[in-house]
Order: structure tokens, then sequence, then C-alpha cells
């Protein structure tokens, strides 16, 4: 999988299939191990990303997923960005409520991927694309 | 800060020339100032290894504390640093070990005197306040790694599952839980209904003093996790004024069973097991 | 694409999921399960997650999604093996797989599963009585 990698550097893998979510899913618990996360926590970055990676394919047509480990000298992170350059969220409370979608999935992606990682940062504008920046600290 | 390598090719001259002489002097300030808290032989060795890292990273030339050459140094170090703060020494007495050797160096340079004494000596104490500093921090991250493992048995310590029953856990929950403990409990309260095979887990809240909308959302967020595992969750030892809390904050129990003891959750479950409890009847003779 | 076996014993289907699902695979099971339950007339799905190290929402909503489809066809699913970071997890991300059954191991599962089944043939047992006095 990820053996003879440096994890200490950014990773990067793009987002075109349903492989390649497995393959985010896969690279984002490799990083989680490697700052040792708990295993909680490695579930919860591993969902997150899970969501996150196929929000990027479904909606965003595709895109790239970056992950970085992060330190703030404190504490070690696992830090992921995932850009796509789709439509964009064109109302982005209404995207953000519990329940809410608009692909017929069941509308947690992003909402319940916010609640699974500590710092959460979208910025989306119509027409330019998304990009989602998560962050998940060990403790 | 590196010593340039004549500095530092004066410095080792300085120090294996006489190192017996050096050694036995460090020693001797260093354990003045532990007051006699460690052996004088203990003392001995951990500033003759000092004493031989500086001198070996000095012949291969410059000194230089963060270079790979200094590997050795640095580990001997962070190694008394390490043994320090375990036995329990204040930061101040274990960077006073390593700034000794300021004082032995000046007395050396002193009796060789020389046009360079001065210049050489400002950059030595550079290098010994660099080295002190290391140690610093290494005495600083050690104590700091103490206190999270005791931080840790103290929660292990303090959350303890026990099985009741064939297919019956109980945690019983005694002390202020803040989020990390409740966590902590959570994890543990699943983990354990999966190595058993318990399908019933009590929640015991008896020697909780109060429970605030934090608490009772990490509760309930722990029988909701249980159901989708397979088990059920009862919660027990309510006390009167946690249930005045509960229905003054509003939160919702929901259809979770809820028992006035530990006694009744237990036999709750054992009767949704089918298993009679008979009470004792009161006796009748005479 | 790797495809999840499923595999027959007694009156019980066993799928074991043993490997990261992409969402095909997640999808193509679901399908091959319908089928088989047609084929086998079985009356009881047992999903095993044990191997699984997260069930995310599309996931969750397959497991929904087979529970319902089997219910159709007269068989009780149950979701067996569930961690239990999985299952802290899915509390957070706010999925509560309504309507699905689980038990901790597969031994509680088929448990389940014939407790069920012996109440619906309770069910008809006495039924039967009550129907013929009805209509003698």
């Amino acid at each position: 999988m990820t053996t003879g990698v440096d994890l200490g550097q950014p990773q990067a893998q793009s987002v075109r299939s349903d492989e390649d979510v497995v393959r985010v899913r896969q690279l984002v618990r490799a990083v989680a191990v490697s700052v040792k996360l708990s295993l909680v926590d490695q579930t919860k970055v591993v969902t997150a990303a899970s969501e996150l990676a196929r929000n990027t394919l479904v909606y965003g047509g595709g895109g790239s997923v970056e992950v970085t480990v992060v330190d703030n000298g404190r504490r070690k992170g696992v830090q992921i960005v995932f850009a796509d350059s789709g439509p964009g969220i064109a109302d982005l409370d209404l995207a953000m409520t519990d329940g809410y979608t608009s692909g017929g999935g069941l509308g947690l992606g992003l909402s319940g991927s916010r609640r699974l990682v500590d710092e959460f940062q979208i910025e989306t504008s119509a027409g330019t694309g998304t990009r989602i920046t998560v962050t998940k600290w060990s403790r | 800060m590196a010593l340039s390598t004549e500095e530092s090719g004066r410095l080792v001259a300085l120090l294996s020339g006489q190192d017996e002489r050096v050694t036995t002097r460090w020693t001797e300030i260093v354990t003045s100032s532990l007051r006699g808290r460690l052996s004088q032989a203990e003392l001995r060795r951990q500033v003759q290894d000092l004493h031989r890292a500086i001198v070996a990273s000095g012949e291969q030339g410059t000194i230089d504390l963060s270079a790979d050459s200094a590997a050795e140094l640095r580990a001997a170090l962070s190694e008394l640093s390490r043994g320090r703060a375990r036995q329990g020494f204040s930061a101040t007495e274990t960077t006073i070990s390593v700034f000794a050797l300021k004082d032995v160096v000046a007395e050396l340079v002193q009796e060789a005197g020389g046009a360079d004494a001065l210049k050489d000596y400002v950059a030595f104490s550079k290098l010994v306040d660099e080295m002190g500093l290391f140690t610093f921090e290494s005495f600083v991250r050690t104590r700091e790694s103490l206190i999270a493992d005791q931080a840790e048995q103290l929660l292990e310590l303090s959350t303890p599952v026990v099985k009741l029953w064939e297919g019956v856990v109980a945690v019983p929950l005694v002390g202020t839980l803040d989020s990390a403990r409740a966590q902590v409990v959570m994890e543990r309260l699943l983990q354990t209904l999966v190595d058993t095979g318990s399908p019933y887990a009590i929640i015991d809240i008896t020697g909780v003093p109060a429970v605030d909308t934090q608490v009772a959302q990490h509760i309930l967020k722990t029988v909701v996790a249980a159901r989708l595992m397979g088990a059920d969750c009862i919660i027990s030892g309510i006390r009167p004024q946690i249930a005045q809390t509960i229905v003054a904050l509003g939160i919702e129990f929901g259809d979770i069973a809820t028992k006035a003891s530990l006694a009744d959750a237990l036999r709750h479950v054992l009767r949704l097991n089918g298993v009679e409890t008979a009470r004792r009847q009161p006796r009748r003779d005479i | 694409m790797e495809r999840v076996p499923i595999l027959k014993i007694g009156d019980i289907l066993l799928v074991s999921i043993q490997l990261d699902m992409s969402d095909q695979t997640a999808v193509a099971l679901q399908e091959d399960l319908a089928q088989r339950i047609v084929d086998t007339g079985c009356h009881g799905v047992i999903i095993d997650i044990t191997a699984l190290d997260i069930v995310d929402s599309f996931v969750g909503r397959m497991l929904s999604t087979i529970a319902s489809i089997s219910k159709v066809l007269d068989a009780e699913t149950v979701v067996v093996g569930m961690r239990p970071a999985v299952a802290i997890t899915l509390v957070e991300l706010g999925l509560s797989l309504n309507g699905i059954r689980t038990a901790l191991n597969v031994e509680r599962g088929m448990e389940l599963i014939a407790a069920a089944h012996a109440d619906e043939l309770d069910y008809q047992l006495d039924d039967e009585p009550d129907a013929e006095t009805a209509t003698p």
C-alpha cells in the first residue's frame, strides 16, 4: 500500500473513480497511524475523508486530495485538502444542514464530517469549485 | 552556534590533557549542588560520560550540538536529564550539572593563560549554555511524558468494567466525569462488550456527584453506540438531584431504561433473559 | 471489480465483508444478495462487518437498503460485529442505521434470527385455531 513512502511529505491522490476513494481512505489511515492518532480518532478522520472524497467525486466531478502531517509544536495531526473544480456549492448554509442532500445521499457528508474532525474550512464559489480543508489533532 | 576547528581543538586539548582533574572538579561542583542526593560514584560516572562525549565530538573537528557528529553528546545529555527527571530532581538541579563545566573550564583557562584565553572562554561558555538549554528541553519533555503517563494510568484506574453475570457487564462510575474520562469509559465499555460477547451493559452513576449536559451527551452517545453494536445499556443509580438536573436541562433519555439502583438494573436484565429472581418471601410460620 | 462472497449456512445467508469496499462493490453486494435470497428461499441474512474498519454513510445506506430489501423478500437481516470505534464514529456522524437489527457476533445474530423465526412459527400456530373457529 504505502510502504516505503515518506509520510512526512504531503501525499497527493487524484480522485477520479470509486477505487480512488478507497485509496484516499488507505492513505489517510496510514498517515493517521504515523502521527499516532487513537483508534477512534483514526476511524473518525478516515470516515470523514471517505465522505468528503466521495463528495469530490460525485458533486465536484472529480478532483484531488492532499494529505499532510501537521505539527503545532505541541501535537501532531493530519491535514487533508479536498479540491475540485466542479460547480461549487450555491447555498453553503443549506449544504451544511443535517439531512439536506442534492444528490440522493443521506445528507450527512458535509455536516457529519465536520463533527468528526477538529478543524473544518470550506471555500467555495459557483463555477470555480470547492476546496475543503480538515484537520484532526492527536490527543 | 558551532565552535571553530581551532577553538574546539583547544577545548579538547584542555579537557583531555587533564581529564582526571576535570572530572574530579566537575563531580565536586555537581555533588555540592545536589546536596548528596546522588552518590559520588554515580555522579562521577555521569560526568565521565559527558566528558568523553564532548571530547569525542571535538576530535571530529568542530563541536556543533546540532550536527550529526554530536549525536553521542546529545544522547549523553538526554540520558542525564531523563534520569534526573525520573528521580524527581528540579530543572535547576539538572541543568547545573552541565553548567558546572563552565567553572571547571574557567579555572583551567585561567591557569593556562595566553592571548586567546578570554575569547576561548566566551566561545566555550556559549557551547555550555547550548548544552544546558538542550538538557533543560529534554528534562521538560521527560516530565511532560511522565505526566501524560500518569494521567493515563489515573484514567485506567478510575474506570473498571466488571462482569456481573453471564452476558451482563457494569461500569460503576465514581467521581467527576469530564469529557476525556467519559470518552475513555465509553470506549472501554464498548470494547468489553465485544470481548465478552455481553449483550447487556449497566452504567451505574451512583458515585457521580453531578451530571451536566456534556456528560449526559456522552452517556447517551455510549448507549446509542452500544445499540449499533447490538447491545443494550441500562442506566442505574440516578440520584434525586441528578434526576432534577436532567429534567431541568431538558435532556431526553428517550427509551433508554433507567433504574434506581444497580440491583434493580441487574434484576431487570435477568428478567429480560428469562432468569427467575425469586424475592425471599416473608416467614409465615408460627 | 471485487465481489463479496455470500455463504449459505442452513437457512441463513452469511456475508462476511473482508475488504475495503469500493462503492461499486457495495452496490453489487446489494444486488447479489437480493438474488440469493430469492434463489435459496432463506429467511435470515447475517452481515458480518467485524473486518470493516470504517462504515461511512454510503456503506450505512447500503446496509439499510439490504435490510429493507430482505424484509420485502421475507428475510430478517442482522448486522453483526461492528467495532466500537466504528459505532462511536457513526453516532458522531449522525447515522442511526434505522430499521437494522444488530448483534455483537455471528452466534448472537443467529440466535436473533432463530428467535424471530420461532416467533413467526408460534404466531402461525396460534393463528390457525383462531382461523378455524372464525370460519367453522
